[in-house]
């Protein structure tokens, strides 16, 4: 029992319960305006009915003392009040000696005014009945010999508005308890929703980033924020594991080549020859410091590009052209080492997007290129492309080596990860993780396929980094179809 | 050259200081962005080493200052923070050029020697001569003992850098930003390979080579010994 007006207490509490409480009474407050409007309206309507009828019955008096005198009136009053209706009359002389009516006597809420108005009265034959009538009456001005009051009893009137009333506060209640009992019960639902939330925040916060918020499955406004807080999560446990990885990939892979560069100074310090083997000790520190810089700045490069976008970084430009510069900037490069180095660019795709960083991934692709794939062989082409794909701007660096196999691929964007064939090369084993950071970065992915033989490499960035060059150089954002030619 | 270094980390002040003087330089030191600006506002100097992150006043607002009082004193930004948009930022608010830590030394004195000898844009010379190579800068005409040598427009783009700084080192790292305007690294030394197709077409036909490798720091062009 205490623990049910404990929940009760805690959802009377909550936020939804107010605003449930705060809609119940607005809606209370509002029917109490239309229901209070209907009944002054009905009850001006009866009072003017009754005042209507007074003032004729007022007017036919007139009409009798005029025609017949004061005996006459006595008359027709005497008549009217036998009739056991609503009607009530008092007459009486100058001196307020009673003639006639079912009135026993001026009543005293009518002595002191002059207008009429409302009064409270035995009816005849009820005398035992403690209950008193309510009656409006008028005074009827007839010379100064009598005094008439004409009235009418407005019991059922009363009876009338009473039961509205009655009918009106059991209505009000029942609905305010209905609206509070409904709102308790939802801001019980909401409250459980929400306990679910919370325990479950309680739990990620202790360190278990498995956990997720659990989903009606409908598509409500709560199941709509749990799913977003669970691709939250995803995202969140995605950095952290990454975040994870990179330290245990800095442990591993940089410890070692920071273990070499101290044995290589030992060794050099240990070196009998003296002067000559410091210098060399020396070059090969700097050496592989430089390395180690490499490796560092390719590392936090990545982890910059994964924290999210970079300000101030985006240009329009076209990403022919400029694929097309990197690739000549290798060109002497990869005939020296025996390549067929071409590119295919498509001209007019013109991208908004980070310029330094696009051509670090062609760098990295075509520098991959040339270290994986056997040279002066029959079949050492390697191709670069940069062309649009179903309205998304995209370039590809393909060669002849041995490729990737099909299930190692998608190991090979992960940083560090450096397959057996590459081994024997020098690397980091950052330079395609890098690429797919790019690619992220704009939106877009990195498909590794088969060039058959070797590897093709593709990176595809979003639809959205595509822009129209107008006249004078002005670009404009478009969603440029597939295989429309930019202006 | 009279240099001035804003570097809050003492160690490497120093070891920029000694190592500037070593290269026949003068060298004063500045702890602190208050200090720095102070000294930088007063004193004549003609290259500013700024490290952009400082105690009391950041390099950024230290170079945003002088800029804003006129001063126009060659700058090169030094900061761990390398991305693009860092970069950006820096040149932005006034920096000429900018290193990334940890930098190679022969790649900062290379980029400070540039800076103190730039030349202003009204004062370039439409002829610039290194011992018998000759570059007309208007008809794009190289000529070295009167022969007419046929270059492609980055190898003559190339050779206008190096001549423009003769006598200096210039690293490979300058020659990528300012012959190709690239700020990623290659990975592998691709400029090697074009600045040796370059020497072969002045210097392979004739007795006295201009072309120079300096080991450990880039390429130099002049009309003499290394």
């Amino acid at each position: 029992m205490t623990a049910l007006l404990e929940r009760v207490a805690k959802a009377a509490s909550t936020t939804a319960f107010g605003l449930s409480a705060a809609a119940v009474a607005f809606f209370l407050l509002a029917a109490a305006i239309v229901v209070g409007f209907l009944f002054w309206q009905t009850n001006n309507l009866l009072t003017n009915q009754v005042l209507g009828v007074l003032t004729a019955e007022a007017r036919i008096m007139a009409s009798e003392m005029k025609a017949g005198g004061r005996p006459k009136l006595a008359e027709t009053v005497s008549a009217m009040s036998r009739l056991q209706g609503a009607g009530l009359y008092y007459l009486s002389d100058e001196n307020g000696v009673k003639i006639a009516g079912n009135l026993n006597r001026i009543p005293p809420e009518l002595v002191e005014n002059a207008r009429g108005g409302v009064f409270n009265y035995q009816p005849a034959g009820e005398a035992g009945n403690a209950h008193a009538h309510l009656a409006v009456a008028i005074p009827v001005e007839l010379g100064p010999e009598v005094r008439l009051i004409v009235g009418r009893d407005i019991e059922d009137q009363r009876a009338f508005a009473d039961s509205i009333r009655v009918a009106f506060l059991l209505g009000f209640g029942i609905l305010s308890v209905a609206g509070l009992i409904g709102g308790l019960a939802v801001s019980r639902l909401i409250l459980n929703r929400m306990d679910a939330i919370t325990a479950t925040s309680r739990s990620i916060i202790d360190g278990d980033l498995t956990r997720r918020i659990p989903t009606s499955g409908g598509n409500g406004e709560l199941d709509k924020l749990a799913g977003n807080l669970n691709e939250m999560l995803d995202r969140i446990e995605g950095l952290m594991s990454g975040l994870r990885e990179v330290s245990d990939n800095i442990a591993h892979d940089l410890k070692t080549p920071i273990n070499r560069l101290r044995n290589s100074a030992e060794a050099a310090l240990r070196d009998p020859r003296g002067a000559e083997a410091y210098r060399e000790g020396l070059e090969r520190t700097i050496e592989k410091s430089d390395e180690l810089i490499k490796t560092f700045n390719a590392l936090l490069l990545i982890a910059r590009l994964e924290a999210g976008p970079l300000e101030d970084s985006v240009e329009t430009f076209d990403l022919g052209r400029f694929v097309e510069d990197v690739t000549e900037l290798y060109m002497p490069a990869a005939e020296e080492a025996g390549f067929a180095l071409s590119i295919e660019a498509e001209k007019g795709v013109c991208v908004r997007a980070n310029r330094q960083l696009i051509g670090q991934a062609v760098a990295n692709l075509i520098d991959n290129a040339i270290k994986y794939s056997r040279a002066g062989e029959p079949g050492s082409a390697i191709t670069v492309r940069a062309y649009r794909q179903n309205g998304r701007p995209a370039f590809s660096v393909g060669d002849h080596g041995p490729g990737i196999a099909a299930e190692d691929r998608e190991r090979a964007l992960k940083r560090f990860v450096r397959l057996e064939a590459s081994r024997t090369q020098p690397g980091t084993g950052l330079g395609l993780s890098l690429v797919a950071a790019v690619a992220r970065l704009h939106h877009g992915e990195v498909r590794l396929e088969d060039n058959h033989p070797g590897l093709k490499v593709v990176v595809l960035l979003s639809g959205k980094c595509l822009t129209s060059v107008l006249p004078g150089g002005v670009s404009t954002p478009s969603d440029v179809a597939a295989g429309d030619a930019a202006q | 050259m009279r240099v001035l270094v804003i570097e809050d980390d003492r160690e490497t002040a120093q070891f920029l200081q000694k190592s500037l003087k070593e290269n026949g330089h003068t060298a004063d030191l500045a702890g602190d962005g208050e200090a720095g600006l102070a000294l930088a506002t007063d004193g004549a100097y003609d290259v500013l080493i700024v490290d952009r992150m400082l105690p009391l006043l950041d390099g950024l607002s230290v170079i945003k200052s002088l800029r804003a009082e006129g001063n126009r004193t060659p700058v090169l930004i030094l900061s761990a923070l390398g991305e693009v948009d860092d970069r950006v930022k820096g040149l932005r608010a006034g920096g000429d050029d900018y290193l990334t830590k940890p930098y190679a030394y022969s790649e900062l004195l290379a980029r400070v020697e540039a800076l103190g000898r730039r030349t202003a844009p009204e004062e370039q010379q439409t002829r610039i001569s290194v011992g018998d190579l000759v570059l007309d800068r208007l008809s794009h005409r190289v000529t070295r003992s009167g022969e007419h040598i046929l270059l492609q427009p980055r190898e003559y783009r190339l050779l206008e850098y190096l001549m423009q700084h003769a006598g200096q080192v210039v690293t490979r790292t300058m020659l990528l930003e300012h012959v190709w305007d690239y700020h990623f690294d290659p990975q592998t030394n691709v400029i090697d390979v074009h600045v040796s197709r370059l020497r072969a077409k002045i210097d392979k036909n004739f007795d006295k080579p201009l072309l120079h490798t300096v080991r450990g720091a880039g390429y130099t062009i002049r009309d003499g010994p290394t």
